[in-house]
């Protein structure tokens, strides 16, 4: 019974929403903008279980002293201050929560992707290797996007930016669509998997 | 003495990079920036749609690309601002509504709209491609209130917008899921809508595709992309300024590649003979 329902409840959900895709009329039409609904309001409540997984975790982890607690306590802190002020004076401009958000979390979040520039200086150094006809071919037209696509390549060949805007027009649109056919069989035939009840490891266990 | 290049010290790559990227920013070259047919799409779909008009802006990005996002939002928002368009936007992630806020703001300081009349931020809510079906149908169903709680039937921009059927283009700035294929996959294939986006330079060549088969009515890639948009608007600003850090970012990195590779060539060679 515990496997039946859920099984049952996911056959009728995927084939009503199958059959509204091609005949969009009633009762089909109302069917999917009520699962449309449901979907928003469990989504929030998977939010809601998200947070409340957080909290549990690093409470446990300041509670018992474990390596790092100190950066749980951080967590903590930043958590009911947004969520407090958030909820106290909401979030537009001049608020609390905004003032948090533009002087806090926006430079800490740039921070960490700027650095992502050096690792990859470092890693195409270090990594990026001609060991094959492969990996050469792979090589040469990452260096010629690379150049082509900032003004420096115009002023080193005029030609980069053209050569360059050709392999992204081309090569790499095939190479793409490729990938998103595959990508678009294998969610069919998984979806297919998960509706008939042959694939049930979203279940748990199994 | 190979071996002693092969593993050089990682600092020094970074002291070198920083070094570049420094010298650029204080002493900018102005390097011309050429402009591709993608952002120059985009510019001309919007350059389209007549005064008085409604578009539709998604900010699907958070502070770790809003170096790359956040220039070309405002570059676009500026563009439609001139153009007297009408903005309703919202964010699939949670962190784009402030950061599209903040554009927008600015950007309505600079041309004189006013929040409500010109402009609306419905704010975030979760569940992405489900949003964006839901507003597709019914968007006070979706958004019965703004980004600040303020009730929408109180905002004279809504009066009788009732789903995404009245606005004559959607435009996403997305870092990620959800985002750019969500819009194209129900706003546009399910619904026609026009869509165009702005993306980080990384996952641009995704997008081709959507370009090529028109999907996508332009797309604007990184932060290049940005300075392109930036120069079409007219309007020089942060990823203009950025290009000259850009370019010599990406020659350092594609010294490194050749460097490194002639190294790895010539130990290989001299290991074998």
């Amino acid at each position: 019974m515990k496997r039946q329902v859920p099984l049952i409840i996911t056959f009728i959900v995927g084939v009503v929403m199958v059959i509204q895709y091609f005949i969009p009329r009633q009762p089909f039409a109302g069917l999917f903008d009520t699962f449309n609904r449901w979907f928003l309001v469990i989504a929030v409540f998977a939010l809601l279980l998200g947070l409340l997984n957080l909290l549990r975790l690093h409470v446990n982890k300041v509670k018992k002293i474990d390596k790092g607690w100190g950066y749980s306590v951080v967590l903590l802190s930043g958590l009911v201050a947004t969520i407090f002020t958030g909820a106290k004076w909401g979030i537009g401009t001049g608020t609390p929560f905004n003032y948090i958000f533009v002087n806090i979390q926006q430079p800490m979040g740039a921070t960490m992707f700027a650095l992502l520039a050096f690792f990859i200086a470092s890693a195409s150094f270090r990594a990026f290797r001609a060991r094959n006809i492969d990996a050469t071919l792979l090589l040469v037209a990452a260096i010629i996007v690379m150049l082509g696509r900032v003004p420096i390549g115009n002023i080193l060949w005029n030609k980069l930016p053209l050569i360059a805007d050709w392999i992204m027009t081309y090569p790499n649109t095939a190479g793409q669509r490729a990938i998103m056919i595959g990508i678009a069989l294998g969610t069919v035939s998984y979806s297919l998997r998960v509706i008939l009840g042959i694939e049930r490891t979203y279940l748990g266990g199994e | 003495m190979l071996d002693k290049l092969l593993n050089i010290d990682r600092r020094i790559i970074f002291a070198v990079l920083t070094t570049i990227v420094i010298v650029a920013i204080l002493f900018p070259m102005g390097l011309a920036i050429q402009i591709s047919e993608p952002a120059k799409k985009l510019y001309r779909e919007i350059e389209s749609i007549p005064p008085g008009s409604y578009i539709f802006l998604s900010f699907d990005y958070d502070p770790a690309s809003m170096a790359e996002l956040d220039p070309m939002a405002l570059a676009v928002i500026r563009h439609s601002f001139r153009k007297d368009l009408k903005i309703v936007s919202l964010g699939l992630w949670p962190q784009g509504v402030l950061l599209g806020q903040a554009n927008l703001e600015k950007a309505a300081q600079e041309y004189g709209k006013e929040y409500g009349v010109d402009f609306v931020n419905l704010g975030y809510k979760t569940g992405g491609i489900v949003v964006i079906s839901g507003i597709s149908t019914d968007l006070r169903c979706i958004f019965p209130q703004d980004y600040t709680e303020r009730n929408i039937d109180e905002l004279p921009l809504l009066n009788g917008i009732d789903n995404l059927e009245p606005f004559k283009l959607v435009v996403t700035f997305s870092a990620g899921d959800p985002g750019v294929r969500d819009w194209v996959m129900i706003a546009q294939a399910r619904y026609g809508k026009k869509v165009g986006c702005g993306s980080t330079a990384v996952q641009a060549p995704a997008f081709y595709p959507y370009l090529q088969a028109g999907q996508l009515v332009g797309l604007v890639g990184g932060m290049k992309g940005a300075a392109e948009y930036e120069q079409l608007v007219k309007l020089p600003g942060l990823a203009t300024a950025g290009m000259d850090a850009q370019s010599l970012a990406h020659a350092v990195i594609v010294f490194s590649i050749i460097f490194g590779n002639v190294i790895f060539l010539l130990k290989k060679r001299s290991s074998s003979g």
